[in-house]
Formats: structure tokens, sequence, C-alpha cells
């Protein structure tokens, strides 16, 4: 019984984080184009082709 | 469907290179400090490498800032400095680089970003709802699996405490859309769902606060949880094809080069026109608004605007109307009109005035939750009644009148519609054809009539070389010769369908708009063009409804052959024609074009009525008649003029090749040029039809099974929880057999079409 006054705030507090990390990635347009993002994966790092 | 196949060359290659700077600087938006952005549309990227190729292309440029390509939407957006040390920039540049790196790129103004908006909050809430759900339950089983006393009151106390604010900011949508209805005093789908969230969520809270046994948080969250994945999935499927549709280009020209007093020229928008100003359209831009020519001489192509395929030749005093394409000449024209008062906003009126009829129609979902929602509510308040009166324990009456409320609750009917339809919008959007929204498969699945436009549609509206009269030997090699000076449509196509020659020497050869072209080789002069043109007085034109556009070549003004030419049948006409004839369903042609060459095409379809010189007005009409008399027309067209039509008939389709007014009109747009895709989504609108009403079938069987149990009081949460879970994986796994159907041939009973009429997968 002890235990889960530790336990159950810790389960909340991860699945709240999960939330948050939801929230978060959605809020800055991770979602906004699902096909493109597939094959940038394949692609070269956007870092390679920065301007000088 | 490779998307290198979407053709759209035909209407949009007229329009890909014709933009200014000016243009291009006028259509982006200010972003402060210097920096603008440019949204174009890309239709043709579809992989990888159209990504890396194009962000490269554009990074190459010295002024721009960012590039980034959305393969969803297939489009790039560009941030640009609007000057560098050297001076102003020059945005077309960016439009070059798109080219010259092999995409077409056309301007874009994005459309309301509010619908992303309306996205972004639908996934938001699934998120939060899913989050309470799941922790939900995890205390739930801890409850079930025998924690008592003090602990379950624990327990369900924080339940209640996640539920809340879940229920509060995910449940929302429903809240919001049952109190709408209720204030008109009608009902839907959301009042029943709305009520059994805050009632069970209420019994809860009072149950727990007496400490009682049983609770129904898990329930109330989770229900909204699925629903809410029902409702995202319904919006999503409409917004992709809208965003695809938008990303395509638009023809209406965004301003023109007004000619000031002074003889200089500023370019303005379409907006700022006013009636009186003189205007000057160069060769291959499109009219903005509607006006007399005040000088020059050209030939324009109004197929986009009446449907009539062949070009006229215009000269001072003409009136042409906007949308029209100048083709040869460049003319100097006075605004008759405001862009507001011109045909194309006309056109718009037309269509709106419209679509306010088809606006009547009801979804299967609306209809469903019309019978079901009152039904739902009496049998709650029966068993609520009944319960209290002869068990005399109103508390208990009130659990059992819940119970009712939430095993009835239109989980599985909530998800029976928006799964099977986006399944279908998949499985069509993989073979080139884009669903702009749910009803419109519904719709589809009803028509009993297709009705197509002619050119663009059932033809390409490009002219094919079809016969050759010559009089004299190598003439032919001399009018290609001529023929390849010139971008008219018909020197184009003489080029192409005559064989490859070599081409005859000239000393000079000019262009002569309204006629056609002129070469001078020593003492001789060939002229290549309409027969009054080549021939002078001297030629008596034959018959001017012939079938067939004409073009004469002559020699001192005596003709030396002629040429005729048909448009280009659509790949996949005939056959979707026969596939349809197959299927039971009318067909019918509406053009604006002449009734010759209706007939003609008509008789080569094998399409059972021809309507030719039909008015945009006299379109919706025949539309409005046949649905008068009690058939579903299924409109197929692509023009200006068929917009109205195409908004006016019970559902309507488009080419990708359409007028971006056109393609707004539609309900679905194609990406082939084959018109297979016409049958092919008839096929995929009926499948889902009847899976949809499976899915009904099922979820009503559910509620008949669990009903019962309910109303007899013996539903507890888990029982409850489980059934409607059952139910909602039932009705999802039933609607992805729609992929399944997809590996059968098509429409039943083609073998009376002779084994050809089977559906070719794009």
């Amino acid at each position: 019984m002890n235990m889960l006054i530790y336990l159950i705030p810790i389960a909340l507090l991860m699945g709240g984080m999960g939330l948050l990390a939801f929230l978060w990635s959605l809020k800055s347009g991770q979602y906004d184009d699902l096909e493109g993002a597939a094959w940038r994966i394949l692609g070269e790092d956007e870092a390679d082709r920065k301007k000088p | 469907m490779s998307c290198c196949s979407m053709d759209t060359e035909s209407v949009l290659a007229l329009s890909a290179t014709s933009s200014s700077a000016e243009e291009t600087r006028l259509a982006s938006h200010p972003l402060g400090a210097g920096l603008r952005q440019l949204d174009l549309s890309v239709p043709d990227v579809h992989c990888g490498a159209c990504i890396s190729t194009i962000e490269r292309a554009l990074s190459a440029l010295a002024f721009v800032r960012k590039a980034r390509v959305n393969l969803t939407a297939r489009r790039v957006t560009c941030v640009y400095q609007e000057e560098l040390d050297e001076g102003v920039t020059d945005p077309s540049e960016i439009l070059a680089a798109i080219n010259a790196a092999g995409y077409r790129a056309h301007l874009f103004t994005p459309s309301t970003p509010e619908s992303d908006r309306t996205r972004n909050q639908l996934l938001l809430a699934v998120g939060v709802s899913g989050f309470a759900a799941a922790n939900i339950m995890l205390l739930s089983v801890s409850v079930w699996s025998g924690a008592d006393a003090a602990t379950r009151d624990m327990f369900h106390w924080i339940s209640a405490m996640i539920a809340a604010p879940a229920l509060v900011y995910a449940g929302r949508f429903f809240f919001k859309s049952a109190w709408n209805v209720l204030k008109r005093g009608r009902t839907n789908m959301d009042v029943p769902i709305s009520l059994a969230v805050t009632l069970s969520y209420a019994v809860s809270l009072w149950e727990t606060a007496h400490h009682g046994e049983h609770a129904w948080f898990d329930a109330s969250v989770s229900l909204l949880f699925f629903l809410l994945i029902g409702r995202t999935l319904d919006h999503v499927m409409r917004e992709k094809a809208r965003a695809a549709i938008n990303g395509l280009a638009r023809l209406a020209p965004r301003g023109a080069l007004l000619m000031m007093p002074d003889g200089s020229q500023r370019y303005i928008a379409v907006e700022e026109i006013a009636v009186g100003d003189e205007i000057s359209i160069a060769a291959g831009e499109r009219v903005p608004v509607d006006g007399v020519v005040v000088s020059g001489e050209s030939d324009v192509d109004l197929s986009i605007v009446t449907g009539e395929s062949s070009a006229v030749a215009v000269a001072a005093g003409s009136e042409v109307n906007s949308g029209a394409m100048n083709l040869t000449g460049s003319l100097v024209f006075r605004a008759t009109r405001l862009a507001r008062n011109s045909l194309l906003s006309e056109i718009i009126a037309l269509m709106e005035a419209a679509e306010g009829g088809r606006a009547r129609y009801r979804r299967i979902a609306d209809r469903a939750a019309a019978l079901y929602s009152p039904a739902v509510h009496l049998l709650a308040l029966i068993s609520f009644l009944a319960w209290g009166f002869l068990g005399g324990d109103w508390k208990h009456a009130m659990l059992v009148a819940v119970a009712v409320l939430i095993i009835t609750c239109p989980c599985a009917l909530g998800l029976a519609v928006p799964v099977v339809q986006v399944v279908a919008a998949g499985e069509l959007f993989r073979k080139g054809i884009m669903v702009k929204d749910g009803s419109v498969l519904e719709r589809l699945g009803e028509a009993d009539i297709v009705a197509f436009d002619k050119t663009g549609t059932l033809t390409m509206g490009r002219p094919r070389l079809i016969r050759i009269e010559t009089i004299e030997n190598g003439s032919a090699a001399i009018a290609r010769g001529l023929a390849t000076h010139s971008r008219h449509p018909l020197s184009e196509a003489l080029v192409r369908d005559t064989d490859d020659v070599p081409i005859p020497f000239f000393d000079s050869i000019a262009e002569i708009p309204g006629g056609g072209l002129e070469a001078k080789t020593g003492s001789d002069v060939y002229r290549l063009g309409s027969a009054v043109f080549a021939c002078g007085t001297t030629f008596i034109p034959r018959a001017g409804d012939s079938p067939f556009s004409e073009v004469v070549l002559s020699k001192n003004g005596v003709d030396l052959a002629r040429f005729f030419f048909d448009d280009t049948l659509r790949p996949g006409a005939a056959e979707a024609v026969g596939q349809l004839d197959a299927a039971g369903l009318g067909t019918l042609m509406v053009s604006g074009d002449r009734q010759t060459v209706v007939d003609n095409t008509a008789r080569a379809l094998g399409i059972d009525r021809a309507l030719g010189a039909l008015t945009p007005k006299q379109k919706v009409e025949e539309c409005q008649r046949l649905s008068d008399q009690g058939h579903c027309v299924l409109m197929v067209g692509d023009g200006l003029n068929d917009a109205p039509a195409l908004a006016a008939a019970h559902v309507s389709m488009a080419p990708a090749t359409a007028s971006d007014i056109g393609r707004q009109a539609a309900d679905l747009v194609f990406f082939n040029d084959r018109l297979d895709a016409v049958p092919e989504a008839i096929v995929v609108a009926r499948r889902s039809a009847s899976l949809i009403r499976q899915n009904f079938a099922l979820a009503i069987g559910y509620n008949v099974l669990a009903v019962p149990i309910a109303i007899a009081g013996l539903a507890t949460p888990l029982i409850a929880a489980v059934a409607m879970s059952t139910s909602s994986i039932i009705v999802v796994t039933n609607a992805l057999r729609l992929n399944a159907f997809g590996k059968r041939p098509g429409i039943r009973s083609t073998e009376r079409a002779g084994g050809q009429a089977e559906v070719k997968t794009a």
C-alpha cells in the first residue's frame, strides 16, 4: 500500500512526459509532411548542404 | 500510380513559365527584416530524390535563405532576401531554378491555415484522451482484480482527477456540436455521446464520494478516445485531398501590365484593374478581366471558358472574356468590367448558387443518427423509470440508465463510416484519384447517370492531325517547315504528327496574328493558316460546320494541301464508357462545343445522348432537370464553363488538367490521363457503400446483444469496456476488407461487355 504512494505519481509523471513529448512534436510541425519525412531519412544530412 | 505520369502539360505548360519577377513578388508575402516567403506548388514531386534535388537547386541560389519541400501537399516553401549587396533580387529565379531541375512550379496562394489548426487540435485531443484512458484503465484493472475499501476509493479519486480535465479538453468537440444542434431543437449523434459522457462522470463521482463499488471513469474516457479517432480520420482524409488539390497550379492571372498615359508600363494586381484601364497582354498570357481589344491581332484559346476547342481570331474591337488564353500576338486591351464582375466571377457566383442545392444532402451517419439517438435516449429513459418504479431503488435505476447510454453509445457507429471512407480514399489515392470529403463516396455510390464534358475530359484538348489532302507532292514537308516556327496548337500538332523530313529553306518567315504563317522563298510566297488567309478571297470556304479544324497551305494564293485536325480522345475513354454502360449507368455528353463536333465524338465513344453548344447555365439546367426526374448525376468536366454544372450535379469529377475553379468545384480529381478513373471510382464507392451498410449492421447487431445485458442491470464496467472495444475492432477490421476487394476484378456484370471491361489498375 505504501508503495503506491510513490508508484502512482511516478506512473502518472512518466505518462505525462509522453504526452508532453507528443504535444511538443505536434506543435513543432512534425506531422505536417509525413510522406516527406519518410523519404528524408534516406537523404543526406541537411547539415551537409548548408550554405557557406 | 507513378506521379511522373501526372500529365497536366496541355494546360499547365502554357502558364508554367509566364511568371515575371513582379508577379512572383506579388505572390510572396513579407516576413519582415527584408525577408519574403514564397509558396510554390510543384505537382511533380513524388519521392525523396525530388525533395533533395529541389532543395539543393534552391539552396544554390545566393539570395535563398531556406527552402523546404512538403511532399504531402506537393509544395515548396522558400524564404528569400529581398535585397542583397548587389541590389534587388529577382524571385522569379526561384521558379527558373525549379524548372531547370526538371520540375514544373507554379505560384500558389496558401488557403486558410485554419484547417491545419483543427487537425492539430483533434490530434491533441486524441493524445490527451488516450493518455487519460490508458492511465485510468490501469487503475481500473487494479480495482477489478480486487482492490477494496480505502485503496479502491483512492484509485477512484485519482481516476476522477485524471478524467475531469481530459473530458473537458477532449470532449469539447462533441459538447459544442451537441449544444449547437440542441439549440436549434434537433438532435445528432453527438447528443447521446455528450449525455453519456457527462452523466457517467457525474454518477461515477457520486459513487466514489459514497464509497461505491463501481465507477465508470474508464468507460467515459475511452469512449471519447475511440470517437475522437474516428473524427480525426474523417478530418484528415478531407484535408489531405484538399491540400493536394490546392497545391496544383492556379490558372487565373494575378495581375497585368497597365499602360500608363505617359507610355510607361506598370504591373498591377488583378483587383486594381479599373474599368477603362488599358492593359497589355503578351502572347501566352491569360486575359485577367473582360474587355475589348484596342489594338493588335491575335488568336485566343477559349477552351477553358466556353469549351470551344479551336482558337478564335481577334482584332481591334473584339470582345474577350476573362480566362481566355492569348496565343499568337500581343494585344492592348481595355477593361470593360472589374475583376469581380468578370465572367470568371459570374461563373463562381453561379457555382455557389448551385452548391446551395447540394448542401441539402445529408450524410449516412447523420441520417442514422436521426433514427438512432432518439431510440437510445428513449431506451435509457424507459430503463431508468422501469428500474425506479419496479425496483424502488432510484440510485440503481440511474446506474442502469447510464450503463444503457454507455453501452449503446455509438462508438462502433462513430467509426463505421469514417474508417471505411479513409480506407476507400486511400485505395482511390493509390489509383490516382483524390476524394475531397467522405460524403463524396456516399454520393458517388448512388450515381446512375454520367454526364461528360467534351474538351479536356473525353478529349485531351490537344489537336491531332487526322487527314492530309495534298495536291502537290512535298507540300507536307513545306507545311511542316513552316509550322515549326509557330506555337499555335494546330502548328504544334502538324509538326508532331507528320514525318520528320528535311525542312526546305525559306528566306523569311513571319507569323501573322489572326491568320497564320507566311514564308518567302525567292519570289514565291507560301502561306499556312485558315483558308481565307492562305488563299485570299479567291477561295470559297467549305461549310463551316465540319467536325474537324482545317489548315490550308498555299503557294502564291493557290492551295497546295489541306490538313484536317481532330481532338485526341482521352486514353481509356471508350473503355470507360463501355464499363459504365455495362454497370447499368446512363451516359450523356454536355459540351459547349459545336453540335457536329459533339455528335462525332459521341459516335466514336458510344455515348447515349449528346448535347452541344450549351452555355454554363444550360449545363446546370440539364443537371437539375435530370435530378428532378430522380436521377443522381455524376458530372465529369474540366473547364471553367463546367464548374457550375460540377457544383450542381449530385457528385462530380475533374481531371487534374482542369481549370482551378473546375478542380475546386469537383468532388473528385483524377491524375491519370486515362478516363478509366471514372468507373474505378464508382466501383470503390459502391464497395465502400456496401461495407458501410455492413458496419451499421454489425454495430446495431452488437447493440441488440449488449442492450438487454445493460437493461438487465448486469453490465459491469469490465463488460461495458470489453464489449465496446470489441465492437469497434470488428468494425475497423471489416473496413479493411476493402483492400482485399481491390484484388478482385471490376464492376459486377462486366461479362456482358465482352471481357475488355475489366477494371485496370493504374
